[in-house]
């Protein structure tokens, strides 16, 4: 079993938990969570170089490094790991946001606690990930999720009593739609007659499931995926708790939580029902475009910082949905990409609100101004976020969303010349449109928070980042500047993953 | 021809800016000033050699046997891969214009770098706070810019487009503690923003259709490895694939038109045309030399550089090159109206920069090939590089006119030419450059254009020539009102203004010379648009110079009448048209439109009710689940009351009920 790398993703935080539990300061409670995220970085650095290693040698399974063991026989649930580029890119982005969620978590109160849910999340984060197997999966799903609501609801601030139990009783009512999903997926696993399954692998290689239920299990689970991916209409509890959520969690969860949303959809329901998803499409293209310009649009009037940063996650995240209904090869590359960049960019928003919100004690924008001349370095790492989400080249958002766009659009062309409606072509320039509604938020709270005279005389006498904020920050800064400057490198390593297979079904490009 | 320089030319603006950015802090001001400088020195004598090279070397990749000029790829790396057809790639393209580009742009940048290092500082030598971020970022809009010239396809152009736009926000909000800079900054960013909207649909139209985003399998024939020929026949072909498409037409225009026009919304963000030139008055908020460098001479060209570039497929469709021609002549007329009543000695050059960007654009947009071999694109070339000489002169010397007396506007100035000599004999140059007087450069340039315009129709000739008229009126007004009259304000200062550093000075002197000498560049025989050499002279009209030297005298008369003293015409001329006066000093209240459609249509009437709707109603509706069920929950608790007989009562209705229902569906 250990001889798998992978199953490494799940020990090491199990590891960290063991010695957590036996950590009698807050030294070392550091020690542990700073060693094992470096480790699990350094990991997830080393099976994407031998990963990449592997493809050019020649190995074309859609997963490597497969392996399963029996839980339990009589449901036929079993442990199946397996990673394809995606899974590696996100288990690159879940350790390098744990590490920096670690740094910028040094001062927390009631340490040992914290950082056990922090680390138990992070489990579930990685379980999720590495599985194949539905069952495994959702119940890693489910494990990343309770932690949600202690940490907001103990660590929190503000509302937090109320955050948090939306944010988990939302979350759990798109639980409940999943979970009928899998399951309906599981009895239509074998269609030939064969043995039931949960693995995902083998319900793809068994043939179709019967298009009747496709219609039905399809918005189940794009459902069930989409309240976490904060789909329109249901993504309110992301502005609530994420105002609510302290630094490191709201850095976990819109950096990497709402991943699990765009990754589960993807993995899920397009994988798996692929007719469903081409002929239901334009129901959730429909719901995903209105999250675009609506997140977009809502953060232009926000006054509290992390109001805007959520909203503009529900219009980015919007963005990664959309652009995997897209069912095209470009697009699909591009929403795997925007869910790199918007995890790195907005763990770095986070990261940054909580350190600004740590010293002027609000996150009122009307209540602050010129802090550039206060805590410069802060200051600038905002701008550099700012950039980054908006699209400035040279950064990761820029890549992310020109793929998308690029990949929309052809599709978009495509499904017009076909006579399918010009829906998708419609709702690609509706999207193209959010670039310059981001550029007015981003410049809007530039504008009052960091530039101008200062505001509050108070402020005069903060002081800039500590040294581990700042490694917090240029960690981050480095990785979104890395996919931005090198874009094919990144994207290579995703390309390969969309299968023929898929796309053979619904005969797309 | 050796990527070396190329690269060079490229990555010592891009370190500048990382290293003056990232390490300038701990360095003192002055070596910052003096790396910078010392940066943009050796990427300009880079530059230099590398267009000497191109224009002179006369090697078979950079031209051919009959004299036409090649494009030259030099290097072209992949940078993403969309798929299998279209990927972006990153490089070199050496022609005539990015070429001459390359020259204008170091030469300018140059002459800023330089400038600033006696600009950024007051009277008594006190460093400009934030000096050291300046350099910075002047090295990465110099990056950005020479990145966007070099270009080898539309979306590197793009790529950097959106570079040049950011480094543009960000000097022009170099002083950010001020309020006005800080949202003229963002004015700046968000409506170039939304023209590069255009552009972006624009370019996934023409990439979607012709598969390709490289400029030359779009415009030219290859001859050899990376290198090609401009050719009508290859535009012809991309028009053709527009043509026998699925979809060639949209709202009944060609889809290729609709490309081409959104393609050109970006150049007209950038280049400030109308209704898009809101951004650039108020973007004089930044330090005067960033006005010279990117608001005069380089970024708000970049419009005219875009259309030149796809010059090509333009010409496929003249309705595409119409419009071109409309926006800009209107524009040119406009700005130059505006730039008559304007106070603020900045804002006039900054319209009077509008107006002579919309002159390239008319240039482009009337420039044939049948007409005197496409004497419009040249003529548009050439004042593109005589306006950036003798416009950045003149924003150099209000710079020191400024630096001087601390103020903008010209009513604190008046008599200067007693006290800054030099800043004045240049600046009388820049501005007999500008109204067209021979042999000044702006004469020749603008002569052409004119030229070129009579070539398309009268109307238009006679339009542009009134433009130009005014052009001579506004700026000699100007010039008297700064440096004639008489003094009749106590300075502020407390001393008299004098000339400023050799630091800034040399820089003005510079400039003027070139301004003085460069119409006479034979500038058909580098720039034209198919490459073929132009003879300049062979095509000269001597009627249309006559009468635009006419035109331009009478405009300086004008001036010399109203403004050479201080008198009453004026005030009695500004009496007899109110209305147009209050129209013209309101820049047309374009602004206020502006704010209007922002701040009431766009937060009034979008945002704020979505974020109402959002908070409200979709909210509302789950925070209305969970009370109803709270509230259910509340209303059946009493049903358990822990009554032992009302639990055997309703236990047994139930069994009587089942019993009931159980006996009548046996019984049917």
């Amino acid at each position: 079993m250990f001889s798998n790398i992978l199953i490494y993703f799940v020990v090491i935080p199990l590891l960290m938990l063991a010695g957590l539990a036996f950590c009698r300061n807050i030294r070392q409670i550091r020690a542990v969570a700073v060693t094992g995220s470096l480790v699990l970085t350094a990991l997830s650095v080393y099976l994407l170089v031998d990963y990449l290693g592997l493809r050019a040698a020649g190995a074309d399974a859609p997963m490597l490094y497969t392996d399963s063991w029996a839980w339990f026989k009589p449901l036929n649930i079993n442990l199946s790991v397996g990673v394809d580029g995606i899974s590696v890119a996100m288990l690159l982005l879940s350790s390098i946001i744990l590490l920096t969620g670690s740094f910028a978590s040094w001062k927390i109160d009631q340490a040992k606690e914290f950082f056990l849910w922090l680390v138990l999340l992070t489990t579930g984060v990685f379980g999720f990930f590495i599985s194949i197997d539905l069952f495994t999966m959702f119940m890693f799903y489910e494990v990343a999720l309770i932690p949600m609501y202690l940490l907001i609801g103990v660590w929190g601030s503000g509302n937090k009593n109320y955050s948090a139990m939306k944010l988990t009783l939302m979350l759990m009512g798109g639980s409940a739609f999943l979970m009928l999903g899998l399951i309906g997926i599981y009895y239509h696993s074998a269609p030939d007659g064969s043995e039931l399954t949960w693995n995902l692998l083998q319900i793809a290689e068994n043939g179709s499931i019967d298009k009747g239920w496709q219609y039905f299990l399809f918005p189940m689970t794009f459902v069930g995926f989409g309240v976490l991916g904060a789909m329109f209409p249901f993504h309110t509890w992301s502005p609530d708790g994420h105002a609510s959520a302290p630094t490191a969690v709201s850095m976990l969860h819109a950096g990497v939580l709402m991943k699990l949303g765009g990754y589960g959809c993807f993995r899920v329901s397009i994988y798996l029902m692929p007719e469903a998803a081409n002929d239901l499409a334009w129901i959730f293209l429909i719901l995903t475009g209105i999250s675009v310009v609506y997140g977009a649009f809502s953060a232009c009037v926000q006054t509290d910082l992390k109001y805007i940063n959520a909203y503009s996650s529900v219009s980015h995240c919007g963005l990664v949905l959309f652009a995997i209904l897209m069912l095209n090869t470009t697009a699909m590359t591009g929403a795997i990409m925007q869910m790199l960049s918007h995890g790195l960019m907005t763990a770095l928003f986070f990261a940054l609100i909580g350190m600004i919100y740590g010293r002027t004690h609000t996150r009122d924008i009307r209540q602050m101004g010129g802090l550039m001349k206060i805590m410069p370095f802060l200051a600038v790492c905002y701008v550099i976020a700012g950039m980054a989400s908006l699209g400035l080249p040279g950064l990761s958002g820029f890549v992310a969303e020109m793929t998308i766009f690029i990949g929309s659009f052809q599709q978009g062309m495509a499904d017009y010349l076909a006579g399918d409606g010009s829906l998708r072509l419609v709702f690609t320039i509706i999207a193209c449109c959010s670039i310059v509604i981001t550029a007015v938020y981003i410049l809007r709270v530039v504008g009052k928070l960091l530039l101008g005279p200062v505001q509050d005389k108070h402020h005069l006498e903060l002081t800039d980042a500590t040294w581990w904020e700042r490694t917090s920050t240029v960690v981050l800064i480095l990785s979104v500047a890395a996919i931005g400057c090198f874009p094919n490198f990144f994207e290579d390593i995703i390309r390969f993953t969309f299968s023929e297979q898929i796309f053979t079904v619904i005969g797309m490009n | 021809m050796e990527a070396t320089i190329p690269v060079l030319i490229l990555a010592i603006p891009l370190f500048m800016f990382l290293f003056l950015g990232i390490l300038g802090k701990y360095m003192s001001h002055k070596l910052a000033g003096i790396l910078g400088t010392a940066g943009m020195g050796v990427t300009l004598i880079l530059a230099y050699f590398t267009a000497f090279t191109y224009f002179f070397a006369g090697t078979p990749e950079f031209v051919d046997e009959a004299g036409q000029r090649l494009q030259c790829v030099v290097f072209n790396v992949d940078w993403l891969q969309l798929y299998d057809q279209l990927v972006i790639r990153l490089g070199f393209l050496l022609d005539p214009i990015s070429a001459m580009m390359l020259v204008v742009i170091t030469t300018i940048s140059f002459m800023v770098h330089l400038y600033s290092n006696g600009y950024m500082r007051d009277h008594h030598g006190v460093w400009e706070k934030g000096f050291q971020r300046f350099y910075a970022f002047l090295s990465l809009f110099s990056f950005s810019m020479l990145g966007l010239v070099v270009a080898t396809n539309i979306f590197q152009m793009y790529i950097f487009w959106e570079l040049v736009g950011a480094s543009s926000y960000l000097l022009i909000g170099f002083y950010y503690t001020k309020p006005s800079a800080v949202s003229a900054s963002k004015k700046a960013f968000i409506v170039t923003r939304f023209a590069d909207l255009g552009f972006l649909i624009g370019i996934l139209v023409l990439s979607w259709y012709t598969g390709t985003f490289n400029f030359t399998e779009l415009t030219s024939v290859p001859v050899a490895d990376g290198v090609s020929a401009v050719s009508l026949t290859t535009a012809e072909g991309v028009k053709n694939i527009f043509a026998s498409s699925a979809v060639p037409t949209f709202m009944g225009g060609s889809v290729m038109t609709w490309a081409l026009v959104l393609i050109f919304m970006g150049g007209m963000g950038k280049s400030a045309m109308m209704p898009l030139h809101i951004w650039l008055p108020d973007a004089m908020e930044g330090p005067t030399p960033v006005s010279a460098l990117i608001h005069a001479a380089t970024m708000v060209v970049a419009g005219v550089y875009l259309v030149a570039r796809l010059f090509p497929l333009y010409l496929m469709e003249p309705a595409s090159l119409t419009i071109v021609t409309v926006v800009g002549a209107i524009t040119a007329l406009y700005a130059a109206m505006v730039a008559c009543v304007q106070i603020d000695i900045k804002r006039v050059l900054a319209f009077s920069s509008i107006s002579q960007i919309a002159f390239m654009m008319v240039s482009l947009g009337v420039a044939t090939p049948d007409f005197h071999e496409g004497l419009g694109y040249m003529a548009s070339m050439f004042h593109l590089f005589t306006h950036a000489m003798f416009k950045a002169l003149l924003f150099l010397g209000a710079g020191a006119l400024i630096h001087a007396i601390g103020s903008n506007d010209y009513t604190d100035m008046h008599g200067l030419r007693k006290y800054m000599p030099v800043t004045h004999i240049t600046f009388l140059i820049g501005c007999l450059s500008i109204a067209g007087i021979i042999p000044f450069s702006g004469f020749f340039s603008k002569d052409e254009i004119l030229s070129s315009c009579l070539g398309n129709s009268t109307v238009t000739y006679i339009w542009m020539s009134l433009v130009a008229g005014l052009t001579a009126f506004y700026m000699f007004r100007l010039y008297y009102l700064i440096f004639w009259w008489k003094e009749h304000k106590v300075r502020e200062g407390h001393h008299t203004p004098h000339d400023q550093p050799w630091t800034m000075t040399l820089p003005l002197v510079i400039l003027a010379a070139i301004s003085c000498v460069a119409g006479f560049i034979p500038f058909g025989n580098f720039v034209t648009w198919n490459g073929e050499p132009y003879d300049f002279m062979a095509h000269f009209d001597w009627n249309v110079a006559t009468i635009s030297l006419i035109v331009a005298v009478a405009g300086i008369a004008v001036a010399t009448w109203l403004y050479r003293k201080e008198n009453s015409v004026p005030a009695k001329m500004r009496a007899a048209i109110p209305a147009l006066w209050d129209w013209c000093y309101h820049r047309f209240y374009f602004d206020e439109l502006y704010m209007f459609i922002t701040h009431k249509i766009i937060f009034g009437c979008i945002s704020r009710p979505i974020a109402w709707f959002d908070r409200h109603v979709v909210d509302g509706a789950m925070d209305g689940m969970a009370y109803v069920t709270n509230k259910a929950a509340y209303a059946i608790r009493c049903m358990q009351s822990g009554n032992v007989q009302m639990y055997v009562w309703i236990y047994l209705l139930g069994a009587l009920l089942l019993g009931a229902v159980t006996a009548v569906c046996l019984m049917f």
